[in-house]
């Protein structure tokens, strides 16, 4: 059995999504590769200082700026001569992505350097407590959108990450889920065959910071994608395909989280989730015909 | 500390969190295995070993017991048992 670039022993919380999607990912992209890390959740359970779960050459700078040092390791490896047999992956979570990286992440795509970007989605700042970021979704119990008489959790709708990144015009953008782990190490073989600036958005169930059980990581994130919560879309030079559906009720999904808890008896918050997630299924055309 | 820290690659090895498993902790029956490979590519922790059927056997030094092999399982051939138990 071919070894793991990403080795057992690192310090993930039981049943981890982030640290499943980490190793499709890497064992799919291979051995000549380099990793920029963000901080996050990842790079602190990874790389326990002194030890490290990576098989490839992996660099940490700061919380920002995984696009720009990955852009500078791309125009390093440009200048030796040795760019077309390395790939060069940046990662990060989604706070690192769609808040406090985004300006460095908008200037790789927009520099149109050969990375693939791949953003961790586990919908908050799961690393320091499970405070709200701009990818948690609508009406998500974190502990900085509280639940409470007048406040029904995270009052603002999920950052379209994706299309930002689209509308950049680079050649690939996909997003995937660890409920279709097949379908992750496709797409990554896809977009590392592709040259420019790639943007990938891997959904990732966290257990402590959505409060399930750990053994619900992969039912969870299939329930994700099968409601139309999370589409599974990919635009290949801007023309879009996307994983057809039988669309089930948003409930399914929500029940099995304590973050949604609040969510159960409240007929009227569950129609305004079930219309986002209408809402997706009309605007990328998921429903199986 | 400045300055770059350089560690050994794969070296968390040393880790043995296996300790961390409280509860249950996976047990593979080997009989109606037909090698999907699920439970190899959906472990978190990378443990999982085998290349045929009724081969696959996870390494408990560091299986944490999460339980997704279990539940991915499409022939039930991987259950859980607690900790304790003299399997």
């Amino acid at each position: 059995m071919p070894e793991h670039l990403f080795t057992s022993g690192h310090t993930a919380c039981s049943g981890c999504g982030q640290s499943l999607a980490a190793r499709l990912v890497i064992d799919t992209a291979g051995p000549n590769t380099i990793v920029v890390n963000n901080t996050g959740c990842l790079e602190v359970f990874s790389t326990k200082y002194p030890e490290s779960a990576w098989q490839v050459p992996w660099v940490h700078s700061l919380f920002e700026n995984a696009a720009a040092v990955a852009s500078g390791v791309e125009a390093a490896l440009k200048y030796l001569g040795t760019k077309d047999t390395i790939n060069i992956i940046a990662q990060a979570g989604d706070g690192g992505t769609a808040d406090i990286g985004l300006q460095a992440l908008s200037g790789m795509l927009e520099r149109g350097h050969d990375i693939l970007y791949v953003c961790y989605d586990n919908e908050a700042y799961m690393n320091t407590g499970v405070q709200r970021s701009g990818l948690t979704p609508f009406d998500a119990n974190t502990t900085t959108s509280p639940i409470g008489n007048n406040s029904k959790g995270n009052p603002r709708p999920k950052k379209p990450l994706p299309e930002i990144a689209l509308a950049h015009g680079i050649p690939y953008v996909a997003t995937a889920s660890v409920g279709f782990p097949q379908d992750i190490q496709r797409k990554v073989k896809k977009a590392l065959s592709i040259k420019g600036p790639k943007y990938m958005q891997i959904h990732v169930p966290c257990p402590l910071g959505w409060r399930h059980e750990p053994q619900l990581t992969y039912a969870i994130a299939k329930l994700a994608v099968e409601t139309g919560l999370y589409p599974l879309v990919e635009f290949e030079n801007g023309v879009k395909s996307a994983r057809q559906i039988k669309p089930k009720p948003v409930e399914e999904y929500l029940k099995t989280q304590a973050r949604f808890k609040h969510l159960i008896n409240n007929p009227e918050e569950l129609k305004r989730v079930q219309a986002v997630a209408d809402s997706n299924i009309e605007r990328y055309n998921l429903k199986l015909q | 500390m400045f300055g770059p820290l350089i560690c050994k690659p794969g070296s968390s090895k040393n880790n043995k969190t296996g300790s961390w498993r409280v509860e249950v902790k996976p047990k593979f029956l080997q009989k109606n295995c037909i090698a999907c490979k699920m439970c190899l590519v959906i472990c978190p922790e990378a443990c999982i070993t085998g290349n045929e059927k009724n081969t696959y056997i996870c390494d408990y030094q560091y299986c944490k017991g999460c339980g997704n092999c279990a539940a991915i399982c499409p022939k039930q051939d991987i259950v859980m048992i607690k900790e304790d138990s003299k399997e």
